[in-house]
């Protein structure tokens, strides 16, 4: 470094007792004493508790009255109290990024509480590079992004309609476009609708004349969504219909574009006179005239829950079936009706009553095993003959009903496919759309201000598309009600003056944030951007960085970690280990073996970087250079990514700088890829035991003489180490 | 009336409460959200991992948790009980009663040097009482607040005017003893209930040994057994003996479908949670021999049936249509042994196990009742809270501005139930639209 002292910023660096959660193990006086002497370090302090306000405000004091350029504070983990500290240096007067924090908590004084003097030792490694990030740290801006109040709804069946007309009672203004003449959806053909044994026409009625008269609503019909340009708060959509395009902006999309139900070509003889479905009898029980057989047959799960293909359960079928035989049953008590099935799913309070008064009423269920399904014929004089074996009773039974009803699930649509691709959302292999996360955001795309409901999600009844339809307007709504959203300044920035214009990036990018054509450099659009840092690693000549987290900032940190102090070296030194965790899982699990106070040893460092996507073969070699004798790359589970796929691209990589390794003698089994959730501490201790103990036996990595590496160009190795 | 004076009251800090709060706070609203316990959080924070993603369920809602604590719009009032409510909607009037912690949350950092002092041991109701914690106690790791609670009932010093050991141990000066009940009046212009569910314990169903066989446990003391943060830091052991079961089974509809055992709705998740139990099973011991006894399998959500197909394929998890016979244990071995039919085979077997779990039937809160008569809000003949109507308001109860959301209203699982909080959001912001005119 060829910086003086006086030119760096001034840093104050806040070092947390915890009580005596971390002073009873690490020795923070000798920390203290240690920082002072770290250059750029102006200002050390000592607290009980950092983060309490009397914490709060000795930080803010000493910005002001030390005229601190940087402040970095030496606690707990980042994942919890990031915010809190980023806030008060805010506060202060100093940008937020300009602030840095280092976990000597979960990461050491609860994972080493064994071995105080190590403990003590990584400390002071942790906070020398906290420092050494913090001098690099450039101020950044978050930017506020304006949400236009209005919302395209795609798809006006119950689904969509329920989420426009929220929408529009909120106040703001909504686009629904549906692609047949009529709003309405799958309803329009039904007969009536569960669990109240509703009319469908009395709840499709008030609802249709609800979205044609409301004045927020701009209804569509007989027309396509043709186009969708833009991010959350500045979406361009293009509205088709027949031949005019209507372009115009939106803050937010919902997709509400249902599903339909399968026609079973192919099953049970479906075609021959008096074979027909669930939904072609519903048809006829809309006519109060319509005169049905004497015995009538339905057979479940037509095309659903199969071994292969369509392996789901489409959830409303049972229910539907014995609504239908309820209402056979009303209207004709002399009917026979029987209702083949294989596991019904009646679920919750009213299905499993419905199906108890079916019972009551005379249908008779027959129970079949789908490795001996039912089998339909038809005799000469037109009878239809359909054999079934009961495992409830062990019987072969032959039924001649005079008609046999097929309920087949609800399948996706053949238009989400083009939809999927306008929007840049996801589709599960079964061909419904994915929701950002199963469990937690069922009714968000992980692409921002996009949103799901109804049957285009999966199949469900009624109510659940009206609950999940109001959920997606809540969504949608909560953007465009603040009229602005913060985005982190955690994105990529292009150097246009290194870029050498190959597009590279772009292609890397998983969230399609970069725009690139072959004439000119590539642009981010910060608003699309998640902060992975997926990009930078592709681009081959540095150009591409990720604020907060630049090479300028991340290589002298990672130096920092790892540069052995000057005492050690005369002492046998023992195997260091690097860990590059992800901040959403392989972090976190470390946060979590901190809490539970899992050991493992000591000459284990973490650096927090934002995806395993991002590590770079440039850290991995400084890394080694810096004294590392063995490095972890640690990412979410395979699947997991919360940025699509950067742990597998990372796999990729860690795969070949391994061979790299190998070439270089520095041996490639010194590094390794791991996958970890944030629910998964003991593992992660665990890990951490078993590759110190390989490095262990391998030996501390020689490097003084190895020529080769010292002087590799890692710039050329990268793009090689690129192409394998 | 501005958008800042209006303000909903959110009761249950479960997953539909955390949910509900987070929707109605981003948009601008003053949320107070009630939580009887110390801490939010709910049922999913006792749970291991969730179906069908197997994602640990602490991690994923943790950071929901956090952000509930920190929300400028949300004032949290833990360990509270609702005590009084009248008016209308757009305008009622709201008695909540903050029950003494004993400890300042201001002061207190959640090290926990309290609770390793602490000489009073109690059974941890956190841990399905298959566990202790101390009278001074958080709940779990992941607690929010972040401050420890101490309980009247087995405190020495509040039964028995002796010890105070945790005050001279507490380097942060929280604890105190002086605390007293404290009433906030609350004035919100909507409510919702999210008062979730309780596990029910099918002692009155003799004939399966709960309550009398110390290895037959119902799902939710089971998942505590999984779980790392378990009793037994999530090592699968018998209570009985402490051994690893080799062979355990799942009986479903314990108390439900059924008019003569209890219940007879469908409890909706009780499959799934069974067969995700299973595979955790398998991925702690992939010898053990894991059998469910099932009368429907009933995986409809997306993904469940990929889930199940996995459960049998790649897990070796057996699955036999049929529900057994009495259970007998051998009082030397603790082992269980019943006979049951495979209604698929018509066939007859007896099997002996080391840990039978049972898929008993999930109820609404035990306080829906006497919450309801409060709110003036119907409830079914179970507890569960009324909707206006079924198929067309499915979040709205029988009071005008009084909304439901989870489980409170109906067997449902997570991603249904966080459908319904964001839903209710919806309807709840339409009371006072405030934007456009």
């Amino acid at each position: 470094m060829t910086e003086t002292e006086a030119d760096l910023p001034r840093v104050g660096v806040f070092l947390c007792r915890c009580g005596t959660n971390i002073a009873g193990t690490v020795d923070i006086p000798r920390i203290a004493q240690y920082a002072e002497k770290i250059p750029g370090v102006a200002y050390v302090e000592q607290n009980l508790h950092t983060c309490s306000s009397e914490g709060i405000s000795k930080i803010k004091e000493a910005i002001r009255n030390r005229k601190l350029e940087r402040v970095v504070v030496a606690a707990c983990t980042p994942r919890t109290h990031e915010p809190l500290f980023m806030a008060a240096v805010e506060e202060a007067g100093l940008n937020r990024y300009l602030f840095q924090m280092v976990n000597i908590r979960e990461h050491d004084s609860w994972v080493h509480t064994g071995d105080k003097e190590a403990a003590t030792e990584k400390a002071q490694h942790l906070v020398n590079m906290a420092v050494a990030k913090a001098i690099n740290l450039e101020p950044e801006t978050r930017r506020e992004i304006e949400v236009t109040p209005s919302a395209l709804v795609v798809g006006a069946g119950v689904s969509g309609m329920t989420a426009a007309l929220s929408l529009a009672d909120q106040g703001f203004q909504v686009y629904l476009v549906e692609k047949d003449a009529e709003p309405g959806g799958l309803v329009k053909d039904l007969h009536k609708l569960l669990p109240t044994d509703t009319k469908a026409d009395m709840i499709l009625a008030p609802m249709i004349e609800a979205v044609r008269t409301h004045k927020n609503v701009s209804l569509f019909t007989d027309s396509k969504v043709t186009g969708v340009n833009g991010f959350i708060g500045h979406f361009n959509v293009e509205i088709t219909t027949g031949q005019n395009k209507l372009t115009t902006e939106v803050g937010t999309i919902i997709v509400a574009t249902g599903a339909e139900p399968l026609s079973p070509e192919g099953y049970y003889q479906y075609g021959l006179h008096g074979i027909i479905t669930q939904l072609e009898l519903e048809k006829k029980l809309v006519d109060d005239t319509a005169v049905l057989p004497n015995q009538v047959s339905m057979i479940q799960c037509v095309g659903a829950m199969e071994e292969k293909g369509r392996v789901y359960c489409s959830r409303i079928c049972c229910g539907v079936a014995i609504k239908n035989a309820l209402e056979i049953k009303r209207r004709f008590p002399s009917t026979k009706v029987n209702i083949l099935y294989r596991d019904l799913q009646t679920y919750g309070i009213e299905y499993e009553q419905l199906y108890r008064d079916s019972l009551e009423a005379g249908v008779s269920f027959i129970n079949f095993d789908p490795h001996r399904p039912p089998e339909v014929s038809i005799t000469t004089d037109g009878q239809l003959n359909l054999q079934v074996y009961d495992t409830l009773l062990g019987e072969e039974y032959t039924l001649e009903p005079g008609m046999i009803i097929l309920s087949t699930p609800l399948t996706p649509r053949e238009e989400s496919k083009e939809l999927a691709k306008i929007l840049r959302v996801p589709l599960t292999p079964d061909g419904f759309f994915l929701e950002a996360h199963p469990k937690m955001r069922p009714m968000d795309f992980s692409s921002d201000g996009i949103y799901l409901c109804g049957t285009a999600h999966s199949p469900k009844n009624i109510p659940e598309c009206i609950s999940q339809a109001l959920g997606a307007a809540s969504r949608a709504a909560i953007p465009m009600k603040k009229g602005r959203i913060m985005a982190e300044a955690t994105t990529a920035v292009l150097d246009p003056e290194k870029c050498v214009g190959c597009g590279a990036c772009a292609t890397a990018c998983p969230f399609d944030a970069i725009i690139w054509g072959p004439l000119g450099a590539p642009k981010v659009i910060d608003a699309a951007c998640k902060g992975c840092g997926v990009c930078t690693v592709e681009c081959p000549v540095g150009a591409m960085q990720l604020r907060y987290f630049k090479d300028s900032q991340l290589t002298p940190a990672i130096d920092a970690l790892l540069h052995p102090f000057p005492d050690e070296g005369a002492q046998e030194r023992k195997p260091v280990i690097l860990v590059m965790a992800c901040k959403w899982c392989s972090y976190a699990a470390a946060d979590f073996a901190g809490v539970m106070r899992l050991q493992y040893p000591a000459s284990v460092r973490i650096v927090l970087v934002p995806c395993s996507g991002k590590v770079d073969f440039r850290h991995i070699y400084k890394g080694f250079m810096s004294g590392a004798d063995g490095i972890i790359v640690a990412g979410c589970l395979k699947e997991q990514c919360h940025y699509v796929d950067g742990n597998i691209v990372a796999e990729r990589r860690v795969e070949a700088a391994k061979k790299t390794l190998d070439a270089l003698k520095i041996g490639g089994n010194r590094l390794e890829m791991f996958f970890c959730s944030a629910g998964m501490p003991r593992d992660f201790a665990e890990y951490m035991r078993d590759f110190t103990e390989r490095i262990r036996k391998l030996g501390v990595a020689t490097l003084e003489n190895n020529q080769a590496f010292r002087s590799l160009d890692v710039k050329t190795l990268t793009e090689d180490a690129g192409d394998v | 009336m501005t958008q800042s004076q209006q303000s909903f009251l959110v009761i249950g800090g479960g997953i539909a409460g955390i949910q509900a709060s987070l929707d109605l706070a981003d948009r601008g609203y003053k949320v107070h959200l009630v939580e009887e316990s110390p801490s939010i959080g709910g049922k999913m924070a006792l749970l291991d991992k969730t179906f069908p993603t197997m994602d640990c369920s602490i991690c994923i809602l943790a950071p929901k948790m956090v952000e509930v604590l920190r929300h400028p719009n949300i004032d949290l009032l833990t360990y509270s009980e609702i005590r009084g409510v009248e008016g209308e909607k757009g305008n009622f009037r709201v008695i909540v009663a903050k029950k003494p912690r004993y400890v300042d949350p201001s002061k207190c950092i959640g090290c926990g040097v309290c609770a390793t002092r602490c000489p009073s041991r109690v059974k941890d109701e956190y841990q399905m009482s298959l566990g202790d914690r101390k009278a001074i106690y958080m709940p779990f790791p992941q607690s929010v607040p972040l401050v420890y609670c101490v309980d009247p009932e087995s405190c020495l010093f509040l039964t028995k005017g002796i010890c105070r050991v945790c005050e001279r141990f507490c380097e942060a000066g929280a604890i105190d003893f002086d605390q007293k009940e404290e009433l906030v009046f609350l004035k919100p212009s909507g409510i919702i209930i999210a008062t979730g569910l309780r596990v029910s314990k099918p002692i009155e169903i003799e004939e399966y040994g709960y309550g009398r066989f110390r290895d037959v446990l119902n799902a939710m003391e089971f998942e505590r057994t999984l779980t790392a943060t378990g009793p037994t830091g999530g090592e699968l052991l018998k209570p009985s003996n402490g051994e690893h079961p080799r062979n355990i089974a799942f009986i479903q509809c314990v108390g439900s479908r059924s008019l003569r055992e209890g219940y007879p709705y469908c409890s909706a998740v009780c499959c799934m949670h069974a067969t995700k139990q299973a595979i955790l099973v398998k991925e702690h011991s992939p010898e053990t021999t894991v059998t469910i006894f099932y009368t429907d399998i009933r995986a409809n959500g997306k993904d469940f049936r990929q889930f199940i197909n996995r459960a049998r394929t790649e897990y070796g998890v057996n699955y036999v249509r049929g529900k057994p016979g009495e259970v007998r244990e051998d009082t030397e071995t603790n082992q269980l042994e019943f006979y049951y039919e495979d209604t698929l085979t018509a066939q007859i077997h007896k099997v002996n196990v080391d840990l039978l779990v049972l898929s008993t039937a999930l109820l609404p809160s035990e306080k829906n009742g006497e919450l309801a008569r409060l709110l003036g809000v119907q409830t079914d003949e179970y507890g569960f809270i009324k909707q206006l109507d079924p198929l067309t308001s499915p979040l709205s109860t029988t009071v005008d501005g009084i909304y439901v959301c989870g489980f409170a209203q109906g067997p449902k699982d997570i991603p249904d139930t966080i459908v319904e909080a964001s839903g209710v959001a919806s309807i709840a912001s339409t009371i006072h639209p405030s934007i456009g005119e």
